[in-house]
Order: structure tokens, then C-alpha cells, then sequence
């Protein structure tokens, strides 16, 4: 059912909800066939900003064209542009088989078409056997497959989710990541994908752009976001990061030396290389991921290119693919990840309160042009606090005496 | 004994008393449309005279037509115009949509008598002449109130993202009225007309004062044979009514299980 693709261009898009700006001044391109993320906290206009590629909600003021035509102004139903409902929105009055016949029926096809089309649509997402049935007589998974062929039967040039993996469960959530990226790829239309969970994003999308407060305040490939974050807000939302409040000391040929409050009189130098142009003097804020630094008790000996600083342990957390340590520098914390290789390191495992080293390349610290925000450096924390998630099986190593 | 078996005691006594309250006098009233006596009083055997009586009454079988004529008709008239109030009352555009709903709800609280009294001086003031035409719009007022009522709630717990999923698959507004919208409102539909249906059958009070001489209806009549001292016939006309009355019961039971599948 491949079709000739078009792009979709937003241009200047804002709305406003009695004086609210819910989405403000969007502008990007998808392109023909992406998988295209919206990514945000709750209430950053995500939903706002589909509804208006969707047409139940007219701009203020801005454009929205779908290969060459405006459709800004066309009702939802003249869209070539489908929608996956939170909610699901099934027809509770209708069966699977007639809730997916439904567009077909508003166009009064023949009935041997409908059946066809329907038949492919339903085997697509491998509900072929369950045609006959209600929507309320079946799981949570099953309608998600339901609203995915209700939606697509129109071949729609653009389909739009809305989280659709939100309402279920985390093992059927993973399942039907995997089953998207596959419709995705069958029917090659251009997907625009809303979710809040980051990872979801960062696995099924070629392109994510991070919301916050109606704004976009990065879009790219998710490893760029990752690797590159441009502000301190993309740095936190996608992935985990320390963030490390400097001032520039030096500029030098090819890297730039930092100066690091701790707390107090105490301050630590670090280097990094250019990613952006700061002037000597100039307050910002290192992102430093903490899989990029590694800990030991061993001062490396090779410390070209390398920063090293030293620090005390002060948690440990072993989380199966990998052990978090909080290291105390200072009055810092930084947040560190060690994955369990002993190819390297042939050492035996780092205990609590024990003094260690830190260190990692200067092009892993990552410059955002952003003084670091009150509350992050005073409140004797480098690392946004975020609930650890247990459920990957999260284990405190218990403090030997 | 527990005094939570003490307390379930007493409830299970007091639920007893109702029952009989309830039930004794149709009992009784079923039990002697069967006695062979002109009173209610002894037992003097086993006939089904009355009920012969009843079908050769040619007043009776006039009243009948009357009640059901009456009955379909203001049922019929009062559900659409029921549909139509609640679809309007639901649009938030329109303005004197706060006054209206609680005026809805008036003729509820109302008593019957008063209704009565006012439709009568309406249609004396009128001039319209007293009768089946009067009967049946006053029949309609009623019922109104309840099926706006019974239907308007139905429609406010309709998910709105369903209009919003059929207009993303291409249906234009009316089409989304008939293909979603008004599917749904069925049941509430049903229910409102089943409601109308019964309380326009058995109403007496408002159609007494709206249905002047030589229009009766089956309770009409009942009270007139009554103070006649006619009591057998009635007894075997309740009877049917009561039977009658079961039937619909369990036909909505059905219906509803149908339509909510
Ligand atoms: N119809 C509406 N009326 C008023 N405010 C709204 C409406 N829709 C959304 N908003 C507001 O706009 C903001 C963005 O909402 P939404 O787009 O739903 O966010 P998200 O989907 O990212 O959680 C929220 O603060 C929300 O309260
Ligand atoms: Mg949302």
C-alpha cells in the first residue's frame, strides 16, 4: 500500500487556550516516511500540536502543509491524516470487523472491497480471529491493534499516535514498540509519534524533537539529543546526566580549561573540547553522562586527554546490567555507571566511603551555553534527582561493616 | 445469637412487611377476579365470568382504545421531541441552555393535580373543546420532562472522542449523528419511551381534568365503575392489567440486554 509520500512542513505554529500559550511558535519538517517523535513532560503541548496536524484544533496563528497543500484550515474529516486516540476510541456499538470497515463504509465502497481491505487490515495486526467480537470483550492490547487498522484502512498519508502504548502494561508496552516499528515499516507512511517516556521515543524514532512549555527545544536523531544535548532540559529529560556548574579559566588551542565549585573553597579543574565557543570568564554548565565516566581506586596512569578527579563513594546500587555509584566530590554528587567488565580493571569491587578516582575524556564533557539553574548547584547536587526505577531490578548493595 | 444476626433478623422482617404491604392487595385482587360472588368478600367457587363480562363491555374495549391510542401516540411524540431537547440542551452554544435545564425538571416535582387544574383552564381559555386532542397534548407535557430527563443523561456520559474518531475517519457531521451518535442514544431512547409509555397508561388525575365527558380512558372508567359499585369487572381488568404490565417488564429486560449486547 506504499503511495507517493509527502513531507509536512509546520511553520509557525502557535495556540493559545484563553491566553495559555499551550504551543508556541513551532516550526519543523518531517519528512516523507519518518518516524517522528514529539517528546515532552505532561501538559508541554504535545497532544495540542497533533490535534492541530489532526484538525480538531485551529492554530492561532501558522501553517501546516502536507506536501504542497495548506490544509491549516481543512476540517479533520478532508485530512488524508489518521489518528491513534489515547483512549483508543473504539465504536463500542460496532464489532472489530465494523470499527475497521468504518472509514470504507463513510466512502460507500462496495462491500467486496470493504471486505478485502478490512481482512488485510485486520491481519496486519494479527487480529484476523477476533473480527466478530466487541470492543469491550477484548484486553487492552487487542483494541491498540483494533484503533492501529481502524486508522490505517484509509491509507492515510500521515498516521498520528497519541501514547499509544500508555495505557498498558510494561511487558506488552516493549511487545508493541516492536510491532509499530514492523507496521511502520509494511506500510511506510510517515508516523508523528507523542509520548513522555523517553526511552520509548529514543528506541522507535528516526527523529525526536523535545518539547517543553509549547516550545521545541531540540530536535534530531535520538543519539544526537543524547550525545549532543543542546540545553540543560534535553541533557535531563532524555537519559540520565550530572550537571556540573563551571566558569571558564582558559581557552586553549584545542580544549578549554573549567573551574568547578564544590561547595565552599573547594574546586576542581576540568577540560572539554569545543562544542560550543565560550569566552574566558563565562559561567556554564557541564553534562556529563554517567556512563562515560569511569571509577576506580587505581589513579590511571595514561592522562592525556583525560580528566581525573577524586572523589568518596558514598551509595552504591547494583541494578544488574550495571552498578550506580554516588560519588561525593566535594559537596557534588556525581552519578556513575559501571558496567560489570573486569577486562580492564582486575580489581575487587568498590566498597562504601571508599576514596576513588573519576575520570573521562574531555570530549565526553559536554558544554551547554546555560549557567546552571539555583537549586542544582546550592542544593549540593549535580545530578537532577530522579525516583531510581526499581522494576529493572534495582538491588542496594548492603554496607559491609 | 450474634448481634449481627439479630440485625439481619430485623431487616429480613421489615423487607417481609414491605413485600406484604405490596403484594396482599393485588394478591387478593387477582384471587377474587375468579370468585363467584358480586363482592369482595368469602369464597363462593371458581368462575370466569367477569372476564366474559369484560370483553362483551363495549365501554371497556372504547376505554382501551382510547388508553393504548393515547399511550402510543404521546409516547411517540414526547421521545422525539425528548431527543431533540437533549441534543439541544447539550450544545454548549446555546445560551438560555442553564434556565432550560432546570425548567425541565419542573413538571417532576410538580404535583398532578395542579398540572391538571392548569391545562384545564389553558384549554378553556382556549376554546378548544375537551377530548382526545386534549388528552394527548396533555398527555405529551408529562411526559416530556421524563424523557428529556432519561435521554439528556444518557448523552452525558457519551465520549466525545468518538465524534472526534469518526470525523478523523471521514465521516461528515451527519454522518457521524447516524453512524455513532445516535446508535448510542438508543438504549437511553428506549428507556425513555418505555417510562412514557407506562405513565401515560396509567395516569388518571391530569387526564381526569383534561378529558372532560365522553373521552375515557381505562383508569377513567375504573374510577367511574367504581363509584358506580361495578368491582367484579374491575377486578378481572386489573388482573389483565397486571399481567400486562409484567410482560413489559420482561420485554424491556430483554430489550435492554439486546441493545447493550
Ligand atoms: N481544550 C483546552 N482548553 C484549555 N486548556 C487546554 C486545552 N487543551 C490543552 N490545554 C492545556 O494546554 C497545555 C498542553 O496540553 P497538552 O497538549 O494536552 O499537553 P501534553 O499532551 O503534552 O500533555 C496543558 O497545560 C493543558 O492544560
Ligand atoms: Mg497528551
Amino acid at each position: 500500500m506504499r503511495r507517493a509520500l509527502e513531507e509536512i512542513r509546520i511553520e509557525h505554529l502557535t495556540k493559545s487556550f484563553d491566553g495559555f500559550v499551550a504551543v508556541n511558535d513551532v516550526s519543523l519538517t518531517i519528512k516523507p516516511g519518518e518516524l517522528y517523535s514529539f517528546l515532552g513532560p505532561s501538559g508541554c503541548g504535545k497532544t495540542t500540536l497533533l490535534r492541530m496536524i489532526a484538525g480538531f484544533e485551529t492554530p492561532l496563528t501558522g501553517r501546516i502543509l502536507l506536501g504542497n497543500q495548506d490544509i491549516t484550515q481543512l476540517p479533520p474529516y478532508k485530512r488524508q491524516v489518521n489518528t491513534i486516540f489515547q483512549n483508543y476510541s473504539l465504536f463500542p456499538h460496532m464489532t472489530v470487523y465494523e470499527n475497521v470497515a468504518f472509514a470504507l463504509r463513510i466512502r460507500k465502497l462496495p462491500n467486496p472491497e470493504i471486505d478485502a481491505r478490512v481482512r488485510e487490515m485486520l491481519q496486519l495486526v494479527k487480529m484476523e480471529d477476533q473480527a466478530a467480537k466487541y470492543p469491550n470483550t477484548i484486553s487492552g492490547g487487542q483494541k491498540q491493534r483494533v484503533a492501529i487498522a481502524r486508522a490505517l484502512i484509509n491509507k492515510p498519508k500521515v498516521l498520528l499516535l497519541d501514547e499509544p502504548l500508555a495505557a498498558l502494561d510494561l511487558k506488552l508496552r516493549q511487545h508493541m514498540l516492536i510491532e509499530l516499528m514492523n507496521i511502520h515499516d509494511a506500510v511506510g507512511i510517515t508516523f508523528i509519534y507523542v509520548t513522555h517516556d523517553q526511552s520509548e521515543a529514543m528506541s522507535i524514532s528516526d527523529r525526536v524533537a523535545v518539547m517543553n512549555q509549547g516550545n521545541i527545544i531540540q530536535s534530531g536523531p535520538p543519539d544526537d539529543i543524547y550525545e549532543r544535548p543542546a540545553s540543560i532540559f534535553s541533557a535531563y529529560f532524555i537519559g540520565d546526566t550530572n550537571l556540573i556548574p563551571a566558569e571558564v579559566t582558559s581557552i586553549e588551542e584545542d580544549y578549554v580549561d573549567l573551574k568547578c565549585q564544590a561547595g565552599g573553597q573547594d574546586s576542581f579543574e576540568i577540560d572539554s573540547t569545543f562544542n560550543i565557543k565560550p569566552e574566558v570568564g563565562q559561567k556554564l554548565t557541564v553534562s556529563l553522562r554517567p556512563e562515560k565516566i569511569a571509577v576506580s581506586r587505581t589513579k590511571p596512569t595514561e592522562l592525556d586527554d583525560i580528566n581525573v578527579i577524586k572523589g568518596v563513594i558514598e551509595d552504591i546500587l547494583y541494578l544488574g546490567t550495571h552498578t550506580q555509584y554516588i560519588v561525593k566530590v566535594g559537596n557534588l554528587k556525581f552519578r556513575v555507571f559501571d558496567q560489570h567488565k573486569r577486562v580492564y580493571f582486575d580489581e575487587a569491587a568498590l566498597d562504601w566511603e571508599e576514596p576513588v578516582w573519576l575520570f573521562w575524556h574531555d570530549t565526553d564533557s559536554w558544554l551547554i551555553d546555560e549557567v546552571t539553574p539555583a537549586g542544582l548547584d546550592v542544593g549540593e547536587i549535580n545530578v537532577f534527582e530522579r525516583p531510581i526505577q526499581m522494576s529493572r531490578g534495582g538491588k542496594r548493595i548492603p554496607r559491609s561493616e | 445469637m450474634k448481634p449481627g444476626s439479630l440485625y439481619r433478623r430485623l431487616n429480613l422482617s421489615a423487607f417481609t412487611l414491605v413485600m406484604i404491604f405490596l403484594y396482599i392487595p393485588i394478591l387478593i385482587l387477582i384471587i377474587f377476579s375468579f370468585n363467584n360472588s358480586k363482592i369482595v368478600a368469602g369464597w363462593k367457587g371458581f368462575t370466569l365470568k367477569y372476564y366474559l363480562l369484560l370483553f362483551q363491555n363495549e365501554q371497556i374495549k372504547l376505554a382501551f382504545q382510547h388508553t393504548v391510542m393515547i399511550a402510543l401516540t404521546s409516547t411517540l411524540v414526547s421521545t422525539i421531541l425528548g431527543v431533540l431537547a437533549a441534543l439541544g440542551l447539550e450544545n454548549k452554544r446555546f445560551k438560555g441552555r442553564k434556565v432550560l435545564r432546570a425548567l425541565v425538571y419542573v413538571p417532576l416535582i410538580m404535583p398532578d393535580i395542579l398540572m391538571g387544574v392548569s391545562l384545564a383552564l389553558l384549554f378553556n381559555f382556549l376554546r378548544v373543546g375537551t377530548g382526545m386532542l386534549t388528552v394527548f397534548i396533555a398527555h405529551v407535557t408529562f411526559c416530556l420532562s421524563y424523557t428529556v430527563i432519561v435521554i439528556q443523561s444518557r448523552l452525558e456520559g457519551f465520549d466525545y472522542s468518538l465524534v472526534e474518531a469518526a470525523m478523523d475517519l471521514g465521516a461528515k457531521p451527519w454522518l457521524i449523528f447516524w453512524k455513532v451518535k445516535f446508535p448510542l442514544m438508543v438504549p437511553g431512547i428506549v428507556a425513555a419511551a418505555l417510562l412514557a409509555f407506562t405513565l401515560s397508561i396509567d395516569d388518571f388525575i391530569i387526564t381526569f381534568f383534561t378529558s372532560g365527558r365522553g373521552f375515557d380512558t381505562l383508569p377513567i372508567y375504573v374510577e367511574g365503575a367504581i363509584r358506580r359499585g361495578t368491582i367484579t369487572t374491575i377486578n378481572a381488568l386489573s388482573t389483565l392489567m397486571v399481567g400486562f404490565t409484567l410482560l413489559l417488564v420482561i420485554t424491556t429486560k430483554r430489550i435492554r440486554k439486546l441493545l447493550l449486547n
